[in-house]
């Protein structure tokens, strides 16, 4: 007979349904690969050799190229992070059942959410290094702060792995992901700093634009590849907090939906 | 000690009271069939069990452990089969059992991987994705995950809803060998058979609550008599025999298209026709008569 006792935030519990992650992404990896890199590279060249060889050349004193592959990493998170946490949550729960039988094991529904963060936190912080290992092909020099980009993309992924959790865990129907990436992923990804530095907004966006956790994440970014400044511990902090509270409000709403 | 307990629970969904005060004990070792009819509780009550649904009163404790607080503990002995496939049908047969092994919190996950495929018998299907199986190898599947740990007690909702007799012949061999091996088993169904193949005793539910309790021979001979007799005919001849029944004090229920006289043995001369086809009470009889519904 087991005798385990199980406890809150149970480690058993979090990696045996990380493990059910990796045999699921096992059968797709390849796809999720080979957008996650080329995606960054479509946007590099549409944008940083198309725009950076024709109307611009240099922003804040680096290429346009290495100006706009440092900013799609917060580009690559996102769409690694918010998306499959809105679209894999909802369909785990409403059509393949998966929670209830999660659930019905020693799990739960904060041990779930945060599994679920985890997961696609490690990998949307991995895919979100793509981006300035492709930029290394069109110039970016390597260097020691960019270590830390995993890091930055990590923390920054599990913050939208849970906004995007506690959207699945709000909406009646799948249509409704359309209000949401239209009217905050979209701007949200517009206004990070990635294409054009948000310094030439006005001065009501701009204070908007850092309340934007992709903005922090940019610049951090930026900061990694061409270094770092003093205030980029507070931009850092951001970003936990930013996180803490999703994760709080994740474990809210899929309480909420998946609690009768 | 009892493996579950509920004691006056209620519970609401908004305006639709889904549980009515429902006292009902499991005692350990024991298979308990709870029927009733879709939209009797058995589905709420099973979801209270697992902690994945509130009571909004009462009390309840599984294997000892009280509810919703000690859930988490009460279920790392229980196993559960659910009425609806959710397998992972893209990852193997053993990696799903795998999985369920871990989130069970089982040392030796390989070993607890292959017994429950040698009990689903799927240990030439074992690195199959899941959407290779057949329907019933699904069925068995499904069935072995929840038992993966080896539990106490196991939970079975509708296990056989929607298959066909042969897989449900073949989910019943399996379930009959849990009984064997002295796990405890809650069983909702609204199939009458499979709770008097299985069932050592039967529970009624209707709107929320048991109307009935016990081994399912007591049942018919408490609710139902010796023997029932159907009576076929045209409307107006069922007609005036269920009136010539009620008339005599016994109690009727449809039957199809046929109307069935229940206690038939205790019938007066010309009660019932002499054409009526006469055989043993059933089960399915106390069902119709304390719910009102038609069984499957």
């Amino acid at each position: 007979m087991n005798e385990v006792r199980v406890r809150r935030l149970d480690p058993a519990a979090i990696t045996g349904i990380m493990s059910r992650e990796v045999a699921n992404f096992r059968t797709f990896w390849v796809s999720t690969t080979f957008s996650s890199v080329l995606e960054p590279v479509i946007y590099l060249l549409a944008f940083g050799l198309g725009l950076g060889a024709t109307l611009v050349n240099r922003v804040d004193g680096i290429s346009y190229v290495e100006f706009v592959g440092t900013g799609m990493v917060a580009t690559a998170v996102i769409f690694a992070s918010a998306l499959p946490a809105m679209f894999g949550t909802f369909v785990k729960h409403r059509f393949q059942r998966t929670y209830d039988a999660i659930l019905a094991a020693p799990v739960s529904v904060e041990e779930l959410v945060t599994a679920e963060m985890l997961w696609i936190g490690l990998r949307a912080g991995f895919y979100g290094c793509f981006p300035i290992v492709v930029t290394m092909f069109f110039g970016l020099d390597p260097s020691p702060g960019m270590l830390l980009i995993p890091f930055f993309s990590f923390i920054t992924a599990l913050g939208f792995a849970a906004f995007g959790i506690a959207v699945a865990g709000s909406v009646d129907k799948i249509d409704q992901f359309n209000y949401v990436t239209t009217l905050v992923i979209t701007p949200l990804f517009l206004v990070a700093g990635t294409f054009f530095p948000i310094d030439q907004l006005p001065q009501g966006v701009q204070a908007a634009a850092q309340l934007n956790p992709l903005h922090q994440l940019v610049v951090l970014v930026r900061h990694a590849a061409f270094g770092f400044v003093s205030t980029d511990l507070i931009r850092v902090a951001v970003l936990i907090g930013f996180m803490l509270v999703m994760w709080r409000l994740a474990v809210r709403q899929m309480t909420k939906t998946l609690i009768d | 000690m009892a493996a579950i307990e509920l004691k006056r629970v209620v519970k609401h969904f908004g305006a639709i009271t889904a549980v009515d005060g429902l006292d009902l004990d499991v005692p350990a070792g024991i298979c308990l069939g709870l029927l009733g009819p879709n939209g009797a509780g058995k589905s709420t009550t099973m979801r209270m069990l697992t902690g994945q649904a509130i009571a909004d009163s009462g009390e309840i404790r599984v294997l000892g452990y009280e509810l919703p607080g000690e859930s988490k503990q009460a279920r790392l002995r229980m196993g559960v089969t659910p009425q609806l496939d959710n397998l992972d049908i893209d990852v193997t047969v053993e990696d799903n059992l795998a999985v369920f092994a871990r989130l069970y919190r089982v040392n030796d996950v390989p070993a607890a991987v292959d017994k429950a495929l040698d009990l689903a018998r799927l240990r030439e299907r074992r690195t199959d994705a899941v959407d290779k199986l057949s329907g019933g190898m699904r069925r068995r599947l499904l069935l072995a995950r929840g038992l993966v740990h080896d539990p106490q007690l196991v939970l079975l909702d509708e296990p056989t809803v929607g298959l066909d007799p042969q897989i449900r012949t073949q989910m019943w061999s399996l379930i009959d060998g849990l009984r064997t091996r002295g796990a405890t088993i809650l069983m909702s169904t609204h199939y009458i058979e499979e709770a008097e193949r299985l069932a050592d005793e039967v529970a009624v539910m209707a709107e929320g609550k048991v109307v009935a309790r016990g081994k399912p021979a007591d049942l018919i001979a408490e609710h139902a008599g010796q023997l029932t007799a159907e009576i076929y005919g045209p409307p107006d001849h069922l007609a005036q025999a269920r009136a010539k029944a009620e008339a005599s004090g016994l109690r009727v229920r449809p039957a199809g298209p046929a109307i069935a006289v229940v206690g038939a043995e205790r019938a007066t001369d010309g009660v019932v026709p002499d054409d009526a086809l006469r055989r043993a009470a059933s089960l399915e009889d106390v069902f119709v008569l304390l719910t009102g519904e038609e069984a499957e």
